[in-house]
């Protein structure tokens, strides 16, 4: 992945937040305090807002600087936990070879640590986690990632929400899809199509 | 919904500046970040820190001067402020002594700021942290939330700071404080976000919530709406199995938002006369919006039992815009 294909995998991630900013909020509504989509959408204009500025910059430093703008610009929880995602891609982008595979995984993990959640949490992580899985197995198999992105987030529905404000509903905060789950969902299948233009 | 604003997006930012013009005094605004910070500060004084989401005023810049806070940080409404805002504030605090950071208990408060406490650690300042969860209202006690007890855990740890305390003397006694102090709330009508267009649930004139926090989020139950009595008296009840009482108590009557000090002050006399009723001793009590939830309607009730120590500390000088000689 080169810079310019990050550039377009971020602006068509915000995109797809701007779009679905209202749902993010009201699922966030129902199992938290109702922002998750005002934040993401500040947060990921502030990365698109930000690209002129690291022309000279490579994939890896690229990442680590949207890593970074995330954790300020987001804030609340999903600030620390996506940038961390991002800022530990960053660090595996320094060398290309197997850096997706490197980066998803300490990615994954850096979130759970972060976050101090486990998989099955219904948290973000339960989009993160077999998105590295999948890569790990099967390399960058970009329909395995959409499916897995995909899995993961509705997966989340049947799932009794263990961390954040969400774990406060206990069993009522199942049936409902995690916030944080479905924006990484986005953010997936923005890097889904931007690997994949042109291929078909 | 109708809002005094001009710009949801600006509303933090308009707010701090209207902080600055109108007590500068007190409180500067640390340039290029949404950090508050007390005008002149002390030197080899452990600086202390809070912080967390907007939408909570006058918490937590009203606390910030003489014997309680050095640097409060503003975050966006209801949302923890990014781990670089933490680190201004830190920075900003820091008179050589270290820096205790004062954290509501919020998976992104906590996060950002152990992140923040990292960065600040890599530049050389000691820093620590205690986590305020005196919302009882949550079962879990790891889950439970920081809310208007907060208030209290200031001003105890400002003072101790203000002595010339060590870091960990500090911490000590904030610890101390946290383990005895118990909050419990009731909403009578949800608060809407600046950036949302309907409130963040609904209640009927006949319902209220109980065991509410202070961001919107539904509470632990719905009921049919009491009268003040009645709500106090299922408040006490409470929060009494969870504090101390057999030793004298300060009681924080807080209002959320939309609630009228009519009411605060009927609520407040409710509650002190079933603590006496109880034998509890009421050393102190504190009325009016402490730690509010935008404009929710509705009453947190806060029981904070105190030793010879902490007295002192509660009563000793404060002057901020929100904690002033009328508090002590």
């Amino acid at each position: 992945m080169n810079s310019h294909q990050v550039q377009q995998w971020m602006e068509t991630t915000l995109s797809l937040i701007k779009e679905n900013e209202t749902t993010l909020s009201e699922l966030d509504q129902t199992i938290g305090d109702g922002d998750h989509g005002v934040n993401m959408v500040r947060g990921f204009q502030a990365v698109v807002d930000e690209f002129p500025n690291w022309e000279q910059e490579n994939t890896s430093a690229v990442m680590q600087k949207i890593g970074t703008t995330l954790v300020s610009k987001v804030g609340g929880a999903s600030g620390p936990l996506f940038g961390t995602g991002f800022m530990r891609l960053g660090a595996a982008f320094k060398s290309e070879e197997g850096a997706w595979a490197d980066g998803l995984t300490k990615a994954a993990e850096g979130i759970a640590q972060r976050g101090k959640v486990s998989v099955g949490d219904a948290t973000l992580l339960d989009v993160w986690d077999p998105v590295a899985k999948v890569v790990q197995a099967k390399g960058t198999d970009w329909a395995e990632v959409e499916r897995a992105a995909q899995d993961g987030m509705n997966g989340t529905k049947q799932l009794e929400t263990k961390r954040g404000r969400g774990a406060l509903l206990k069993e009522r905060s199942i049936g409902h899809l995690d916030p944080g789950a479905v924006s990484s969902y986005y953010l997936f299948h923005a890097l889904v199509q931007t690997m994949t233009k042109g291929e078909n | 919904m109708k809002k005094l604003m001009n710009d949801s997006t600006k509303i933090v930012s308009q707010f701090l500046d209207g902080l600055v013009a109108s007590h500068g005094n007190l409180i500067k605004r640390l340039e290029g970040t949404e950090v508050i910070v007390r005008k002149e500060m002390i030197p080899n004084k452990v600086g202390l820190i809070s912080g967390g989401g907007s939408g909570h005023e006058p918490a937590h810049a009203g606390y910030v001067g003489t014997g309680m806070l050095d640097a409060a940080i503003a975050g966006e409404v209801f949302t923890s402020p990014g781990a670089d805002q933490f680190l201004a504030a830190i920075q900003a605090a820091d008179q050589g002594s270290g820096v205790l950071l004062i954290i509501k208990n919020y998976n992104g408060d906590v996060m950002n700021a152990e992140m923040a406490m990292e960065m600040a650690e890599a530049k050389g300042i000691e820093t620590a942290m205690v986590v305020v969860n005196d919302d009882i209202a949550v079962d879990d006690v790891e889950n439970r939330r920081g809310i208007a007890g907060t208030v209290l855990i200031h001003k105890v740890a400002g003072a101790k700071a203000e002595q010339l305390a060590s870091l960990q003397e500090v911490k000590e006694v904030a610890e101390r404080a946290i383990s005895n102090v118990r909050s419990m709330s009731v909403a009578l009508q949800a608060c809407t976000l600046p950036s949302a267009s309907k409130p963040s649930f609904s209640l009927s004139d006949t319902q209220m919530e109980v065991g509410i926090g202070i961001h919107g989020e539904q509470g632990m139950s719905r009921e049919d709406v009491l009268t003040s009595y009645e709500i106090a008296e299922l408040l006490v009840s409470h929060i009494e199995k969870e504090v101390d009482v057999t030793k004298p108590v300060y009681v924080l009557v807080n209002g959320m938002g939309s609630t009228p000090l009519l009411e605060q002050y009927v609520f407040a006399n409710d509650t002190v006369s079933i603590l006496k009723k109880n034998n509890v001793h009421v050393e102190k009590m504190l009325v009016g919006d402490y730690m509010t939830s935008l404009d929710m309607a509705g009453i947190s009730l806060t029981l904070f039992a105190i030793d010879e120590e902490l007295h002192s500390l509660l009563q000793s000088k404060a002057t901020t815009i929100q904690w002033t000689e009328v508090s002590q």
